[in-house]
């Protein structure tokens, strides 16, 4: 009987003696934190994208804290988490506009009832290697496509979205813009350095990322930029530039009159209220 | 003492490993292997904690339990033992090194869940190890778990990349991947130096 009395009173010494140097412990090693730092992780979204630059949100609230990191970084929060954080900061923050991922390709394949290719990227050999994008663009005829400059589809974009935004829809990924944060996860991961950002609600955009000299465009695809300037002659806000074979939008001067998308002979300046009007599907040419 | 020492190294790396031969610590083992760098980190962090608990551990048999007649309590206060170091550890690292800190985040508390742990103390106290055998003992063990983590983490990196039908998918095909894993060390098994 007389042992378990030792027992217990051993282990309950053993439990306080630990207790008591847990307890001095978090004295001798208290950290203090600022209680702003709390707040700030509050007000972030806690997705943990990397989209600002910074390891996580906690990384990034630590860091608009010290003041290394402006507010407004944080794409996924958008405008109210900057105004939240600014107002716990006690600065006035800027209005942040959204942004959303864009992918500059419209290589989406359409075939015949025979099974026969009629538009989008040419696909010059099959590609057995694994079914990763980076993996494809690495071996020796940098995969399937004649493209080098277009949208391989195999999702690597896919893999690293946290939103479910973005998808391979007909081999080329696709945004959905209504899911899509702007963290810029797709972008660091297509190895096309393909993606870029618009302002959310941008309805004209030159999805192409070919700089190839116009013929080989064409050779390789039925709805590539062949830079043959016709948008850049249309425009007349002088908003477009012709380089490298490949048209561009200066946003800052673009007015969304969707004017360029009429006249384009390939139908890749996409703008949704002419081509609900116009044919949907671009021209076949035999490829 | 060389032999010993040799001997200690060769069981806790290879034919005594704690995960792949004795299967403890399989919750970490299965939970952090999914990148190289995270099993590199969570193996330090065990290292350090085996480290500790062998030591205190070893005090604690030889100056408390064996005297009182209380050997059959040591399950319990060994437990007792390493969640306390752990707690202290992890306030000592948040004040002292918080780059390291960091660096660790969430492991250093799932060590105190880490089986291992528990099962390195208890071969120090069955083996009758004295203190500084003990505490190399605790240090092997550690590395021992890194060695074999860090490999499990190598292959299912690889294994991610390939496409296995869709019911091995994620933790099946893991499974499968720890299973090979162990078979291959029990080629190891019998190996020893006395």
């Amino acid at each position: 009987m007389f042992e378990i009395f030792i027992a217990v009173a051993m282990l309950g010494g053993l439990a306080l003696a630990f207790g008591l140097v847990l307890a001095a412990a978090s004295k001798v090693f208290y950290v203090e934190t600022d209680p702003r730092l709390d707040a700030l992780n509050e007000c972030l979204p806690g997705a943990n994208c990397g989209g600002c630059g910074y390891p996580g949100c906690g990384a990034y609230a630590e860091a608009v804290l010290n003041g290394e990191a402006p507010i407004g970084k944080c794409a996924s929060g958008g405008n109210e988490c900057a105004q939240a954080m600014s107002a716990i900061m006690g600065v006035k923050a800027e209005a942040v506009a959204r942004k959303v991922a864009l992918v500059k390709c419209s290589g989406q394949k359409t075939y015949d009832e025979t099974g026969l290719q009629v538009g989008g990227a040419k696909v010059k050999g099959i590609y057995e290697g694994f079914k990763d994008c980076l993996a494809a663009s690495r071996v020796g005829g940098k995969g399937p496509l004649s493209c080098q400059y277009g949208c391989l589809g195999y999702g690597s974009c896919t893999k690293v979205c946290k939103y479910d935004a973005i998808h391979v829809v007909d081999g080329v990924a696709k945004v959905d813009v209504e899911k899509c944060v702007g963290c810029g996860a797709c972008a660091s991961a297509c190895p096309r350095s393909l993606i870029t950002f618009v302002e959310y609600g941008t309805d004209v955009i030159i999805a192409c990322n070919s700089n190839a000299k116009g013929a080989v465009t064409a050779r390789s695809c039925t709805v590539g930029c062949i830079g043959c300037g016709l948008c850049k002659k249309i425009c007349p806000q002088e908003a477009i530039t012709v380089e490298k074979g490949l048209a561009k939008i200066d946003y800052s001067k673009c007015v969304s009159c969707g004017l360029c998308a009429t006249v384009c002979p390939k139908h890749l300046i996409a703008d949704a209220k002419i081509r609900n009007d116009k044919d949907p599907v671009p021209a076949p040419n035999k490829v | 003492m060389g032999a010993q020492i040799l001997g200690i190294l060769v069981a806790a790396l290879l034919s005594q490993n704690f995960i792949l031969v004795k299967f403890y610590g399989i919750c970490p083992f299965m939970g952090v292997s999914k990148k190289i760098d995270t099993a590199l980190g969570m193996g330090v962090a065990v290292t350090f904690v085996m480290a500790l608990a062998s030591a205190a551990c070893w005090l604690v048999y030889n100056l408390l339990l064996i005297p009182l007649n209380l050997v059959y309590m040591q399950t319990v206060a060994f437990i007792l033992v390493i969640a306390s170091i752990v707690q202290v550890v992890e306030m000592f690292l948040k004040k002292a090194v918080p780059a390291l800190y960091k660096a660790l985040g969430v492991f250093l508390p799932l060590i105190t869940t880490n089986c291992a742990v528990l099962g390195v103390v208890l071969v120090n106290v069955s083996e009758g190890y004295n203190f500084l055998i003990s505490v190399f003992n605790g240090v092997a063990g550690g590395l021992g778990f890194t060695l074999a983590i860090v490999l499990f983490a190598s292959v299912r990196e690889r294994v991610d990349k390939a496409e296995p039908p869709e019911c091995f998918k994620g933790f099946p095909i893991a499974l499968i991947t720890a299973g090979l894993l162990a078979l291959a060390f029990m080629g190891f098994s019998g190996l020893s130096i006395f």
